[in-house]
């Protein structure tokens, strides 16, 4: 690829306004509830109150009754209309549908949907339908799930287990045989998940005179309208989902398809508009939106010098009574398996179980940020046992910058790094010697101090190729994100992306990508989105795989205007395209600047000048590119080694924490962060989503947990209950940035949305720890919260 | 439990409705009103998307009554923008420091940094942090959100001088 | 099926009529018609969600933010006198209550934040009786009483004899909370207070809260000791046997430390996915500790 980056760049890696911000400050965004379409009904869902009941039946006579009740559908009605929702791997007895039918699944599980004249009417007729229901006893620990001979969440399917599978990469025996030593820990990610402010909403129309089935949702979904008019049974072109609708917030989790079944179905039904707006407590219950939930079991093989040979890990995750995409989560930790460290090999054992809690999305880093967090805590493990400095095993660990294209044992080659000088940076920033001292002083002052020290790294861009892993069945190997680029009779661009946006900026990033290729400003491209019966094929935002993948689409796009540009200049001007240069749209020549063709002529000649293109070029002047992502594309070998992932970003996070050792209670009191994801396209959103992604693994660290009792019974449905951080618990974070471009991307750039997320965990459980240390105890346990790290410190462990 | 007529001035015009006294003021605002800058995030009264100004005091719009609103004067999002509909200086400190991603908090945001501002020309980082401690924000981590106000600060300030 | 038993139904209020009351005795007049199914809203701040919960589904909402004498602050000689519908904001920035209320307003800045200080009362939040909450324990901790108000006149309750269980006071159906009243001792005694709470994060409801009023004589012997504590039974508790035991002694660590004890027979936690009862048992006596010694420090200055 002939790659510009560093001084060459007029506008990317350059500070500009992010061109999204204008509409959000002043108000104008549009998000899917400020969507408003005449005569629209709005629709109410009735959750199940127990974790697994027998529904017997179900009275809605009272409901349809009430004055301004359009329609009361339940699950069985719904089902005999359509196609259980597909899952992403294949089995067939696990049948997942908008609305339970015969037997709840979790408490919170939909029942019932009301559509009503506005959301309070349709909230009264919830009140007024009768359910029948038989309890039975659910299954909620997620080890008991995995035992379990004949208690079944989907009795069908004979077993809670939904993918167990073994992977061996290297010589493990050997390597354990051959260390000096080894250790076992466990370590617990507890279940939690991004929660957006902006909870999932759909609204859909069904047009009798188009016989299409507009939908407007806040998603964030690969292959949504797929699956959406897989279980609708309505093809594909009839379907319309509107992407230029803001979504606020997914990483991840905007994957509303029961929603948007339901109000498609409901729509043609009806013929009105239907919306569906889950409120907060819906949205946390019953939206399937929790993340993983996951038991590590780890042993570790090291040498008395630190170096980690081997490690093997049985992962246990609880998917919920729905897994859709879930089990996945645990296969794209396979492409960082062994994060930034030169360990020799790896045995995994990756267990997914179904329990009747709500169901497991994907959720930002898809399975990696507990990964990570077992990974950096195998470190620590090893340093602690060997009384070594926590930074001197990390760099006796890491791989050096000069072994770059460096692969792993699961085969990943990771694209470049400097993790040695990313992590000095951070110490730098962190004043990490003063820091030490500031640790210490507080110590010898009684409190209980800490420093974490934490690496990660960031798989982006990926090629899908992580579910053949797990399903041979699913030869998928490609992910490809494409746009359509336009000069207008007048020279103006506007580029055509085809997904939606969650607050990552990507018109900005397609816009500045647009004006660097083109040498035209920015701020003066246009940017839309496409509606999914017009875009080109892409696969939305995931996988922090933007930058890389739409921006090599953009790329791709922009050289192809340049080419035909080249190609009228050329024609006109009766010159061999060698002999021309391009500059801010104007094609001249290298010898004599004067002849040239103007971006405006070159305009002219290909929307109304036929007789001066060159023969056989159609008029117009418009490019699409699709990209593939790169260097994938291929099956995994015999040992399952692959590539899953084309780059690889990095990160050190150095927190500094302190405990109240009276009240458990953490404070973070700073945090200096390193990253390196190549070359930043715009700077202020990396900054942003970098230190975002680090708040929301502080979450996930240290309050943020979906709870269950030992009945099943939902306990965080309200934003009192589930402790999203405030900014009073964020600290004051330093950033700093490095650049070791990608060989294989446009503009040596890499992801950069999960990394913070992907780090924030196992650093602050490291600061926690090194806290902890002095009084000889440890948590492994996520999140942290302050009454079980004050029950450590005041009842000792266990 | 019939509807009720009410008149409130919202962003400086006078506004009549009649509503249903079990409407809060946040959907009166989006669904009577069509101000759709106003976000509903919790409608339990946590997360702050919601917040206006009531007489010029931030609130949380989702815990009160739009009957309760009769008579008095709303300020919403869409009111901090210059008459013309471009960004006031607020919101071109939040752009310029890019506070905000997904962009659904950031009402409320500007609506607690506007009335922290009108009172305070020079706030210190804590007392920023006091004034949006009741708004959460999922994208950010909350560092640019600071950084903004403090830039709108520093500019109204000089502008001020 | 009861629909109390669903998770996460409602967030729109059920239907209810309304009336902006002019006067107290429209106030009164109503709720004996009431019947029990009418609501007084002030701040709304607690009431607002329930409302939207469907926790509460009266038949009307007697609205009380037009009745202009029932917002105020009054310091008398020997009392302060704080009308219901008084906003927690106004309240928090009353050099009044700064000056002769400390404990006051160092429990109001716990409360939630700027947005539902700004709307919230501190007669709502009395009347809303959660045991978690700010403002009911520091105002038990100084022994105020408040004024209820009914058809049939007016009563004094103590608010030791108020808080009767979770979201449950001594205030009948028929009756509105008017006004709370704080006893002032004279201007010279060497009182000091001090307000610990802890909670995962900062606005959140107390998981635990410890309030402590102290008065010492001119020896600096202890004439006056009130300590409570929140979130940790149905009822913010006062720890009177841990009052007498500080009453008349010089205070120091050591005489804390053998008075904390007390707190363990005087409270009932219960366990709840934020923390356990053994937890708050514990931390009610490092909060209990933490405030005697703040506020004794505070009363020696």
């Amino acid at each position: 690829m002939n790659q510009k980056t560093g001084d060459n760049l007029r506008y990317v890696a350059h500070k500009r306004r992010v061109r999204e911000d204008r509409r959000f400050v002043t108000g104008k965004g549009k998000f899917v509830q400020d969507v408003a379409l005449p005569e629209t009904k709005h629709a109410a869902v009735l959750p199940s109150p127990y974790p697994r009941a027998r529904i017997l039946a179900i009275d809605t006579t009272a409901a349809e009754a009430l004055e301004g009740v359009a329609m009361v559908l339940t699950g069985q009605q719904m089902a005999a209309d359509c196609n259980p929702i597909r899952l992403g791997l294949k089995l067939p007895e696990v049948k997942w549908y908008p609305l339970a039918v015969e037997m709840a699944r979790y408490a919170g599980e939909w029942v019932a949907i009301v559509v009503a004249d506005n959301a309070y009417i349709a909230e009264d007729a919830l009140e007024l339908i009768q359910v029948d229901y038989e309890p039975l006893a659910p299954i909620i620990d997620p080890e008991q799930a995995f035992a379990e001979t004949d208690l079944f969440v989907h009795p069908g399917h004979g077993s809670n287990v939904l993918y167990h599978g073994n992977f061996l990469w290297g010589d493990v025996d050997g390597d354990f045989a051959t260390a000096d030593d080894s250790l076992t820990f466990r370590a617990r990610w507890g279940r939690s998940s991004t929660v957006p402010i902006e909870t999932f909403g759909a609204l859909a129309r069904w047009d009798e005179g188009t016989e299409i089935l507009d939908i407007w949702a806040s998603i964030q979904m690969p292959n949504f309208v797929e699956l959406l008019a897989n279980t609708l049974g309505y093809p594909l072109n009839s379907i319309r989902l509107h992407q230029d609708v803001d979504v606020g917030g997914s990483y991840g989790v905007k994957r509303g398809i029961k929603q948007s079944v339901l109000v498609g179905y409901l729509s043609r039904k009806l013929r009105v508009p239907v919306r569906l707006i889950e409120d907060r407590l819906v949205n946390m219950a019953g939206g399937d939106a929790h993340g993983p939930d996951r038991i590590f079991d780890t042993d570790v093989a090291f040498n008395s010098d630190g170096i980690i040979k081997s490690l093997k890990i049985r992962a246990l995750d609880d998917a919920g009574a729905y897994p859709g995409r879930a089990p996945f989560q645990l296969a794209k930790p396979i492409s960082a398996i062994v994060g930034p460290y030169t360990i020799n090999s790896v045995k995994y054992e990756a267990i997914s179980v179904a329990t009747n809690k709500t169901g497991q999305v994907p959720v930002r880093g898809f399975g990696q940020a507990p990964t990570n967090y077992m990974i950096e805590m195998a470190v620590d493990t090893v340093a602690r046992h060997l009384n070594l400095d926590r930074l001197e095993i990390r760099r006796r660990n890491l791989i050096p910058s000069d072994a770059f294209p460096y692969q792993i044992p699961s085969g990943s080659n990771y694209d470049s790094g400097d993790y040695h000088t990313v992590l000095q940076k951070g110490l730098d920033l962190a004043r990490y010697d003063e820091l030490l001292q500031r640790r210490d002083r507080a110590r010898a002052e009684g409190r209980l101090a800490g420093i974490g020290i934490a690496t990660c790294l960031e798989p982006g861009g990926g090629n899908n190729i992580f579910e053949y892993l797990m399903d041979p069945t699913a030869e998928i190997t490609t992910f490809m994100e494409a746009c359509e680029v336009k000069v207008d009779p007048q020279g103006k661009i506007t580029g055509m992306m085809g997904t939606t946006t969650s607050g990552q900026g990507h018109e900005t990033l397609f816009a500045t990508i647009l004006g660097e290729e083109l040498e035209f400003d920015p701020d003066l491209i246009r940017i839309v989105h496409a509606d999914s019966l017009s875009a080109l094929p892409t696969r939305s935002p995931v996988a922090s795989r933007m930058a890389i993948m739409l921006g090599g689409a953009a790329t791709g796009a922009a050289g192809k205007i340049k080419d035909r540009a080249m190609a009228i200049a050329a024609f006109n001007l009766d010159l061999p395209v060698e002999d021309l240069e391009y500059s801010g749209g104007t094609i001249s020549d290298r010898n004599d600047p004067s002849r040239k063709l103007t971006w405006a002529e070159i305009c002219f000649i290909a929307y109304r000048a036929y007789h001066k293109l060159p023969p056989g070029m159609e008029p117009g002047f418009h490019a699409q590119y699709v990209f593939q992502v790169p260097g994938g594309g291929q099956l995994p070998d015999a040992q399952n080694r692959v590539q899953i992932y084309p780059c690889f970003s990095f990160q050190a996070h150095v927190p500094y924490v302190e405990i109240d050792p009276g009240t458990g209670k953490v404070s973070v009191l700073d945090y200096a962060i390193a990253h390196d994801c190549g070359t930043v396209i715009n700077p202020d959103i990396v900054r942003g989503m970098v230190i975002g992604g680090l708040a929301h693994g502080i979450g996930a660290a240290l309050y943020e947990k979906f709870s269950y009792d030992g009945e099943g019974q939902f306990l965080s449905a309200t934003f009192a209950d589930y402790l999203m951080p405030s900014v009073h618990e964020i600290p004051d974070v330093k950033d700093v940035e490095h650049c070791t471009p990608s060989p294989l991307t446009s503009h040596g750039q890499k992801g950069s949305g999960e990394g913070g997320y992907l780090g924030a965990p196992a650093a602050i459980a490291s600061a926690v720890n090194d806290a902890l240390h002095p009084l000889g105890l440890s948590i492994t346990e996520l999140p942290m919260r302050m009454s079980e790290i004050e029950a450590l410190i005041n009842n000792g462990p266990g | 439990m019939s509807k009720r007529e009410i008149t409130l001035s919202i962003n400086g015009k006078t506004h009549t409705g009649a509503i249903e006294p079990r409407v809060s003021l946040l959907d009166f605002l989006r669904d009577e009103v069509g101000l759709t800058g106003t976000h509903v995030g919790c409608e339990h009264g946590v997360c702050g998307a919601c917040s206006i100004l009531l007489d010029d005091v931030p609130i949380r719009s989702c815990l009160m009554l739009a009957v309760q609103a009769d008579g008095h004067a709303v300020t919403t999002v869409e009111g901090l923008s210059n008459q013309d509909g471009s960004p006031g200086a607020l919101q071109d400190a939040f752009q310029d420091a890019h506070g905000m991603q997904c962009g659904y908090c950031t009402p409320g945001m500007l609506i607690s940094a506007q009335a922290l501002l009108a009172d305070n020309p020079d706030p210190s980082v804590d007392e920023i942090k006091d004034a949006i401690g009741g708004n959460l924000c999922r994208c950010t981590g909350y560092v640019q959100i600071i950084e903004s106000i403090q830039l709108a600060a520093s500019r109204l300030r000089e502008a001020g001088q | 099926m009861a629909r109390e038993d669903a998770t996460g139904v409602s967030v729109k209020a059920a239907k209810f009529d309304y009336i902006l009351a002019e006067s107290v005795e429209e106030v009164v007049a109503t709720l004996d018609r009431g019947d029990g199914e009418a609501i007084v809203i002030a701040g709304g701040q607690s009431l607002m969600p329930m409302l939207a919960m469907r926790l509460a589904t009266p038949a009307m909402v007697i609205d009380i933010n037009n009745i202009a004498h029932l917002s105020g602050i009054d310091v008398r000689a020997d009392e302060a006198v704080i009308m219901a519908c008084t906003r927690q904001a106004t309240a928090l920035a009353s050099p009044q209550v700064q000056a002769r209320l400390p404990l006051l307003a160092k429990a109001i800045s716990y409360v939630g934040h700027q947005q539902t200080r700004n709307r919230g009362t501190v007669g709502g939040s009395l009347s809303h009786a959660d045991p978690a909450s700010e403002i009911p324990l520091a105002a038990l901790t100084m022994d105020a009483r408040v004024s209820l108000a009914s058809a049939s006149g007016t009563r004094q309750v103590a608010l030791a004899d108020f808080f009767l269980g979770p979201m449950m006071s001594a205030r009948a159906d028929n009756e509105i909370l008017l006004s709370v009243h704080f006893p002032l001792g004279s201007n010279d005694t060497r009182m000091g207070t001090a307000f610990h709470e802890v909670s995962e994060r900062k606005g959140d409801f107390a998981v635990v809260a410890a309030a402590a009023q102290i008065q010492l004589d001119a020896n600096g012997l202890c004439s006056k000791a009130a300590l409570a504590i929140g979130g940790v039974d149905g009822v913010p508790r006062r720890i009177t046997g841990l009052e007498a035991r500080l009453l008349g002694s010089r205070i120091d660590q050591d005489k804390i430390r053998a008075a904390l004890p007390e707190i363990a027979n005087a409270i009932t936690p219960g366990d709840d996915q934020h923390a356990s009862a053994a937890y708050r048992r514990r931390v009610a006596g490092v909060l209990a500790e933490r405030a005697l010694l703040e506020a004794v420090a505070e009363a020696e200055q």
